[in-house]
């Protein structure tokens, strides 16, 4: 039998990414949704989609889906069930083919306690580590707790003294336990200035097991990628050789077939290196490996789980130039990298320079506080690694997206900066490099854009005139104040006022003179002196969102009038994005010390402490456990 | 979207030669003059004043009007320099113009609080007067910014009476107010501080009123009257605070925290308004004139002697200076015919030359056949007069003239005006001058309205003088009687001036030629407020 519809338990960048392959190889697909989710582009891109009234991880029922839809396959992508030894099981058993490795597999590496044990069986070099709190001093400060289920960062903390690990381990349990339903955590060294890297294999039914090079994966936030590239600067073919065959050893004993990935951490001082994990599913980060060897990994785990042979071997497998990829997320990296929900309410990728953009949001898209706040994997390719960088940097600045936060000039900062030019991308690299997270855009230039903006809005205000539309704009015969617009750049008020004359030029306050070559609903063509200015325009309710050289500027249109200003509370202390509140630490009346813990909660599965901002009383609480709080809401009020 | 399938006008107009250069040069400097004017008339009262203003967080009228319209939307100042060279400073103490708010043509009159206060007076009454006449010709909202102390009550003043020559002549505004309202035309009144005695009626008499909180002040009489009156002591906010109008006697509708936020709630309320424009939108599609519009600072020599054709204008004010002229070969003094401006069709009569018994009667006919297709006329005005003369005479000069009176009189469909030179004596009415009821009149700087030119009326009155010597059989004096007539000549030249016609506001300003299609663009949007309808009581008479 040959797949020939397959469904995807997934959503997102991977639900579409996945259907590309499936497509390209005649395969059907069939989608899964939930509510949230009925407007992604990827429900549309897939040939059938049926709706789940409960989660990504009911697994019952979405293999009485794909039995009602007649699937042949079913592909569970990355995270959620991907990696449920159980759901394999029950995939099989309902005669549907499983697109992974087998069940046994994924389960004995969902272990990383087992894991441990088998690499040392394959003789593969491993971290101290121990699962006794007790032995902590052994191991040494500082250490990593981490989930034995774990993956995604979740369950993992870096605990520099002693004091910290009570509450760090019975914090990560929890994590572990509300991410994966396991709450077992384990202690292992922690060595700072490492680097990340794994090795992808991929394995057929036949025992043929080949690898198909290496990841670096060193730069992280929060313990989740955020660079990922191939080749490794610091891997040369000698080491790709030993790394990969250690990875195949491994695989080997599993009997691995699928694509799946063996992490391991590298030391450059020693070029030792210690296996991690076996990630029994396909990475995040594939595509950076498609680039350099031109192999379609998911093409190839359909092939495998329809029961074809690999049809190259590990000789016929060659590298090419270098990829890079980035995560681009809603998040605040100036804020702890803490997860930013709202609307996307532009995202237009640039063809100029063209990369690969693997996304699964679109112009319009809401970022809930319900999933992974990833907006897209962009992925250059160049003949080099400073090529790769440089285009996609490129790329970056190129595109027109935004309108909530997202870590674009942080990427694009990590891109451009000597540190990673030079390839000294040790997995300290972002404390170490300083990156700011910050449009590369003087005073003038971001006040120019302003001008550029205004004169946008300007025309729109004439467009959508419908009585004397046809008079040039601000025209009379009198004498009045200049034409203004407020406009706020951060924080930052940004008022740009201008004359229009006969020739159509507009004058400024601040005597620039902005001839306009054209307008329209998008975009302004725009001489401000003798800047050009050509930049792509999404306006939505009070937000603009224009283009620069270094990508967008995002301004707030301020009202011209003042309406009633919101009086916030004395002392209040607000949600700093919407969550749940998994935790209150403190009772009414409580005298607290700055730096206290007071609320925890959960946001995009996250952790997020709400700290006393200085020494005093708690005068009120206005949440309860459990409760979902908007971001900006008031938590507790203190004395 | 059609357009007109007439040709366009070719222009002869040497652009290149001196004369062209020395015209325009003349005429930027009275631009130049005027501009001087507009920026006295932005100080009102003074600078002092304004800061007196600001200081009590008072916004200046302009910056009131201002806020007012939408963002980038055109504004046609009406009168801008009334009370040029009179008691009163330069503007008249009060705006007036024609503006887009919340998405709706209205018009929009302003007490200047800088100028004695915002007392009433000859200027302002007239302007005011004229800004209600506007709303109720073209159908516009009206909208009032008022603070004002009342009339100039000052010996030489005759500001009770808004020019009138006797207090049982005035109060016509208060009328007019309530007249709008009952032709369904919206008074919205933002009272910005004070308004007593009479003034209080100018809110009274409004569909809606805003005070703002503190600074409006409306009752018939303040505390010193009242205790002259009835012994009472009482406080301003006892009175005619806003807060006790929004709270006790229900004048105001709304209370405003401050000047910004009175504007913010007017522009709420012409957002309910639930207006509609009772005429056309623009019928054809907009093209620019091919001739340029500034060639038209050059066309008029300053002493208007030098005939030009009055098509070079039309030619620059046209939609693609697309002009079908009407019986170009009959009557060739006047020029009749069609064109589009700002995508509106219309008729366009222009002076080629004095007006001979036949131009009248072509002129006539044409007027009668625009109203019938509903066409608004605009009259661009060069005229000397009717032809004098035995052989005009007995062809018919009065009989033939009346005949063009009579159309201009009873047409229906709005006249727009332009005085771009002369505009003598019944030529002025039968080019439809303001008192043959046109919407608007508007001046080039190089305009001259007299009963007759300057030279003719000294050189009459000298004639006259000449001929009572005789019969008094007394010697007369050559000497002198040149003086006489220079004298006079200057003195009526002076008074016929375009700035001594728009000071006493018998016109709706002055513009500069360069804005002439703009400006009829904004009056012809304005009249279709009102559905275009010419007179149905006549066909067309073939004359």
């Amino acid at each position: 039998m040959t797949i020939k519809k397959l469904l995807i338990a997934n959503r997102g960048e991977i639900a579409s990414r996945i259907i590309k392959s499936a497509h390209q190889m005649g395969i059907g697909t069939v989608a899964i949704y939930t509510d949230p989710d009925a407007n992604s582009p990827y429900v549309r891109e897939a040939k059938e989609a049926f709706k789940l009234d409960s989660s990504y991880l009911d697994a019952k029922k979405i293999i009485e889906i794909a039995s009602n839809a007649n699937v042949d396959a079913i592909h569970p992508g990355y995270g959620f069930l991907s990696e449920n030894s159980n759901f394999a099981n029950l995939v099989s058993k309902s005669n549907i083919k499983w697109v992974g490795p087998s069940a046994n597999a994924i389960k004995k590496m969902g272990d990383k306690l087992t894991a441990k044990k088998l690499s040392e069986k394959a003789s593969v070099p491993t971290l101290p580590m121990t699962s006794d709190p007790k032995e902590a001093k052994k191991i040494g400060y500082p250490l990593l707790i981490k989930a034995a289920a774990g993956g995604g960062g979740k369950g993992m903390r870096i605990v520099k003294s002693q004091k910290d690990l009570k509450e760090s381990i019975a914090s990560a349990q929890r994590e572990a336990e509300g991410g994966f339903g396991d709450k077992r955590v384990f202690i292992e060294r922690y060595i700072a200035k490492s680097r990340h890297i794994e090795i992808q294999i991929l394995g057929d039914s036949y025992g043929n097991i080949v690898h198909l090079g290496e990841r670096e994966c060193s730069i992280q936030r929060r313990h989740q990628k955020v660079v990922e590239e191939s080749p490794s600067p610091v891997v040369d073919e000698e080491l790709r050789n030993e790394m990969g065959a250690a990875a195949i050893k491994i695989a080997s004993l599993l009997k691995y077939e699928s694509a799946g990935t063996v992490e391991f951490l590298f030391d450059e001082k020693t070029k030792e290196f210690w296996f991690l994990e076996v990630n029994t599913r396909l990475q995040v980060e594939h595509p950076v490996t498609e680039e350099v060897t031109g192999i379609d990994l998911v093409r190839e785990q359909l092939k495998i789980a329809n029961g074809d042979p690999l049809d190259f071997s590990q000789e016929e497998i060659e590298w090419f130039g270098s990829s890079i990829e980035v995560r681009l997320y809603s998040e605040d990296p100036g804020n702890n990298f803490l997860p930013v929900t709202g609307k996307l309410i532009a995202f237009e990728p640039t063809e100029n320079p063209l990369v690969r953009w693997d996304t699964g949001v679109e112009t319009g898209s809401e970022i809930t506080p319900n999933f992974d706040p990833m907006l897209a994997k962009v992925i250059s390719y160049g003949e080099n690694r400073v090529e790769a960088a440089n285009k996609l940097a490129l790329a970056l600045e190129n595109s027109h997206f935004g309108g909530l936060k997202t870590n674009r000039d942080y990427l694009i900062s990590i891109l451009r900066s000597d540190e990673f030019l030079q390839g000294n991308t040790t997995t300290d690299f972002l404390e170490k490099a300083k990156i700011k997270d910050e449009i590369n855009l003087s005073e003038k230039e971001i006040y120019f854009l302003a001008i550029a903006a205004s004169m946008w809005i300007q025309g729109k205000n004439r467009f959508e005139s419908e009585v004397l539309s046809n008079l040039s704009s601000g025209w009379n015969n009198a004498r009045l104040p200049m034409q203004e617009v407020k406009l706020q750049y951060k924080d930052k008020p940004l008022t740009v006022k201008y004359n229009n004359n006969r020739e159509e030029i507009f004058t400024t306050d601040n005597n620039n003179l902005a001839k306009i070559n054209s307008w329209d609903k998008n975009f302004i063509d725009i001489e401000i002196d003798n800047v050009r200015i050509r930049s792509k325009i999404t306006c939505e309710d009070d937000l603009l969102l224009i283009q620069s050289k270094s990508g967008d500027v995002l301004f707030k249109i301020l009202p011209k009038f003042e309406t009633v200003k919101k009086v916030s509370i004395d002392g209040g202390l607000n949600a700093p994005m919407p969550g749940k509140v998994v935790e209150v630490k403190i009772k009414k009346g409580a005298k607290i010390k700055k730096g206290d813990t007071l609320v925890i909660l959960e946001a995009m599965k996250m952790e997020h402490k709400v700290l006393a901002p200085s020494d005093g009383k708690v005068k009120e609480i206005l949440i309860h456990k459990d409760e979902q709080v908007e971001n900006g809401a008031t938590l507790v009020v203190l004395d | 979207m059609p357009k007109l399938e007439s040709q366009p006008f070719e222009s002869k107009l040497d652009t290149s030669g001196e004369q062209f250069n020395k015209n325009k040069i003349s005429m930027l400097s009275m631009l130049e003059e005027i501009d001087v004017l507009l920026d006295e008339a932005e100080l009102g009262g003074g600078e002092h004043h304004k800061e007196r203003l600001s200081k009590r967080g008072k916004l200046p009228v302009r910056e009131r009007v201002f806020h007012f319209l939408d963002p980038d939307s055109p504004f046609l100042e009406i009168s801008g320099l009334a009370a040029y060279k009179s008691d009163y400073p330069v503007g008249g103490g009060a705006i007036a113009g024609i503006g887009v708010s919340a998405g709706i043509e209205c018009i929009i009159f302003a007490n200047d609080p800088t100028v004695l206060a915002g007392a009433m007076h000859f200027y302002s009454v007239k302007k005011w007067m004229r800004a209600m006449q506007i709303a109720r010709d073209s159908r516009l909202p009206f909208i009032q910014f008022v603070e004002s102390a009342g009339g100039d009550l000052r010996p030489r003043s005759n500001a009770v009476v808004g020019g009138t020559t006797h207090f049982a002549e005035s109060g016509r505004q208060f009328y007019e107010i309530t007249e709008l309202s009952k032709l369904n035309i919206p008074t919205v009144t933002v009272t910005f501080g004070t308004a007593t005695a009479g003034g209080a009626y100018q809110p009274g008499m409004s569909d809606y009123n805003i005070f703002v909180k503190d600074q409006a002040d409306v009752a018939l009489a303040g505390p010193p009257l009242v205790q002259m009156a009835t012994g009472e002591i009482s406080s301003r906010e006892d009175i005619g605070g806003a807060k006790m109008h929004a709270e006790k006697s229900g004048l105001a509708e709304y209370l405003a925290d401050n000047d910004l936020d009175g504007i913010r709630i007017a522009r709420e309320v012409m957002s309910h308004l639930n207006w509609e424009k009772e005429g056309t939108k623009p019928r054809f599609s907009i093209e620019e004139p091919l001739h340029n519009q500034d060639d038209l600072l050059g066309l008029i020599e300053p002493s208007l002697k030098t005939p030009f054709d009055i098509r070079e204008i039309i030619g620059r004010i046209a939609d693609g200076s697309k002009f079908e002229e009407f019986k170009p070969l009959f009557g060739p003094t006047i020029i009749c015919g069609f064109i589009s401006i700002h995508g509106y069709p219309v008729g366009v009569l222009g002076n080629n030359g004095m007006l001979f018994p036949n131009a009248s009667q072509k002129a006539a006919h044409f007027i009668q056949l625009c109203n019938k297709r509903n066409l608004p006329l605009v009259f661009l005005q060069n005229i000397t007069g009717f032809m004098v003369g035995k052989d005009y005479e007995q062809d018919g000069s009065i009989k033939k003239g009346a005949q063009m009176l009579n159309a201009v009189s009873n047409s229906e469909v709005p006249h727009l005006t332009i005085i771009v030179g002369n505009s003598y004596g019944a030529g002025t009415y039968a080019m439809s001058g303001r008192e043959f009821g046109n919407s608007f009149t508007f001046l080039w700087p190089t305009a001259k309205i007299a009963v007759m030119g300057g030279e003719v009326i000294a050189g009459v009155m000298s004639i006259v003088r000449r001929g009572q010597a005789i019969r008094k059989g007394i010697k007369f004096d050559e000497k002198k009687d040149t003086e006489i007539v220079k004298d006079q000549q200057i003195g009526h030249d002076k008074a016929s001036v375009a700035l001594k016609a728009t000071s006493v506001l018998s016109d709706d300003g002055i513009i500069d030629p360069r804005d002439t299609r703009d400006v009829l663009g904004i009056c012809l949007s304005v009249v279709n407020n009102k559905k275009v309808q010419g007179s149905k009581s006549f066909g067309v008479f073939r004359l």
